[in-house]
């Protein structure tokens, strides 16, 4: 989980300056905020767990993209604004129905997170729905981005419902929850979901990454590892 | 001080009414959009307000570069908030200025084709992440000093925007001062990343209040209309005097040999900043300056396809509801 929004995170973090308009800037790093807050509580419970006097930070800086167990999904590059809100979209509506499903967690440190975060992401779904009707729905250019933003993306929408070892709870339970909404929202964008339902897998095992994740640790890593004495 | 260089526009209004306003401003009276006001006090704003949105944006460049490379989680969620705090204040910027007739788009296009200007200051790289300290400490210092007088400046929509815009400045510039101090706390390299960032920026940070009033020559009206409330040297000189304590502080030195206190002006003697230097970065000679409007160019022409879209689709649906109707 703090994998997730640790990586998802960063990417957003990318766009800080740089958006369409001040609005979405705005936007989107409020996003990123919740996120990188999120990650904190995870990977602080994690470290606690983890023991060795381990903390967030440690997890964040000072692992090599093998140990990072986020999905594939998030670890892909921001490309145009109609990428980056389409992957926003897809983890948005697999998050939610993620953290809900926490919420009823027997650890009672793992269920408060969610319950924290599900207020969050209900809104972070809430703003990429209307973002991906919007520009579905908008103009003809906009509309050709967006159903070639789901064609890119949809091989990796497969690996958030596959089950392995070190789920949290039962991800494929999740699925009908997730195409609820984004059956609904996408026929209200006007776009088409893809045929295949191939899915990339690596991820979330760690087995294998994409080549993106690592320069994106490479970039977000470069002080702590440069300087492994140092406090900031 | 973001506001640098702003050129007094003349007046041609009936002076009847020049005089009835010129005694509101006098007596304090907030100006309202819809109120009468000479064309040179509109025009005068929307340049004041326009550049002091833009640099707002632009500002956002400088910093942003660190915020994927912020070196713990706490820094980079604080750092993220700071720079979500400019957008935040470039757009009540825009929207005070648009109370004057003039829309976000056109004074973005004047910024893009070099109309208008932003603060010299973020022409200026982003070398280490001690820049991210000493941007606070003295690139927010130096606007604060400018922004909080301000707060009574004339035009209602812009002194309330100032209102808000300083409280989250004094945080930022808190914020700043807590990353030097660790900075300076801390290992060899970091020190020496602060005493860097400091040799770098001093100057720079001078240059912010513009250059001095003996040269100044669009001044006096603007501060007859309570647009500018205090004089360049006059604020130059604040600054230094509350920096120079806390540099000391921090244990590092500003690169200025000729700096010393001087008891007869109850303040020190400093050096003044390399004028042609400032003179150049504002013709857009500065080391960042095409990289700056580069990016902002590649963000609005990058994004149009997504500002059409959503114009076309609340359209869409305003069409529909009134068929519904």
């Amino acid at each position: 989980m703090g994998d997730n929004t640790l990586v998802l995170g960063q990417r957003l973090s990318e766009w800080c300056g740089h958006a369409p308009a001040l609005e979405e800037d705005i936007a989107m790093a409020n996003t990123a905020l919740d996120l990188i807050g999120q990650t904190q509580l995870w990977l602080g419970l994690a470290a606690e767990r983890k023991g060795q006097g381990h903390s967030a930070d440690d997890l964040a800086y000072h692992r090599d993209a093998w140990d990072f167990r986020n999905l594939l999904l998030v670890e892909q590059p921001n490309r145009d604004f109609g990428v980056t809100m389409m992957r926003q979209f897809l983890f948005d509506c697999w998050h939610l129905e993620a953290l809900k499903a926490l919420t009823a967690h027997a650890d009672a440190e793992i269920s408060a997170i969610a319950q924290k975060s599900v207020k969050e992401v209900t809104y972070h779904r809430e703003r990429s729905t209307d973002t991906v009707i919007a520009l579905g729905d908008g103009t003809e250019q906009s509309h050709k981005k967006m159903q070639a933003a789901l064609d890119r993306l949809w091989p990796y929408v497969g690996e958030m419902f596959t089950a392995d070892d070190d789920d949290l709870m039962d991800v494929a339970a999740l699925r009908p929850g997730f195409d609820a909404h984004v059956m609904a929202s996408l026929t209200e964008a006007t776009l088409t979901r893809p045929d295949s339902d191939f899915a990339h897998q690596g991820g979330k095992t760690g087995a294998r990454h994409s080549e993106h994740l690592g320069h994106m640790l490479a970039t977000m890593q470069s002080l702590p590892r440069s300087y492994p004495d140092a406090k900031w | 001080m973001y506001a640098q260089m702003i050129k007094s526009e003349a007046t041609q209004d009936d002076p009847v009414k020049l005089a009835v306003f010129q005694k509101r401003i006098d007596a304090g009276d907030k100006i309202e959009p819809k109120d009468w006001m000479p064309e040179g006090y509109r025009k005068t704003l929307i340049r004041q307000i326009g550049q002091h949105a833009h640099s707002e944006i632009v500002g956002q460049l400088p910093e942003g570069n660190w915020i994927t490379r912020a070196p713990s989680l706490e820094r980079k969620a604080i750092l993220l908030a700071k720079v979500q705090d400019e957008a935040g204040h470039g757009l009540y910027l825009y929207c005070a200025a648009e109370t004057l007739g003039v829309s976000r788009d056109e004074l973005t296009e004047m910024l893009l084709d070099g109309r208008m200007k932003y603060s010299s200051i973020f022409a200026y790289p982003t070398l280490t992440w001690a820049d991210m300290g000493a941007v606070g400490w003295l690139v927010d210092g130096a606007a604060i000093l400018n922004q909080v007088p301000l707060q009574r400046t004339s035009f209602g929509p812009y002194a309330r925007a100032m209102v808000r815009i300083c409280k989250e400045e004094s945080f930022h510039q808190r914020q700043g001062f807590d990353i030097m101090m660790k900075m300076v706390n801390g290992t060899a390299a970091q020190k020496r990343m602060a005493q860097d960032a400091l040799d770098r920026l001093w100057y720079p940070s001078l240059m912010m209040f513009g250059p001095s009033d003996a040269e100044s020559v669009h001044s006096e009206q603007s501060m007859a209309w309570k647009i500018k409330i205090n004089g360049n040297d006059e604020l130059r000189q604040k600054f230094v005097d509350q920096t120079v304590p806390q540099a000391e502080y921090l244990g590092l030195t500003i690169p200025d040999e000729h700096l010393k206190w001087n008891e007869d002006k109850g303040g020190y003697d400093f050096s003044q900043p390399d004028w042609s230097e400032f003179f150049d970065v504002l013709k857009g000679n500065g080391p960042c300056s095409t990289e700056r409007i580069e990016a902002r160019q590649k963000a609005w022409d990058n994004g149009a396809w997504v500002r059409e879209a959503r114009m076309a689709h609340a359209a869409k649906k305003r069409a529909a509801k009134l068929a519904a109707e």
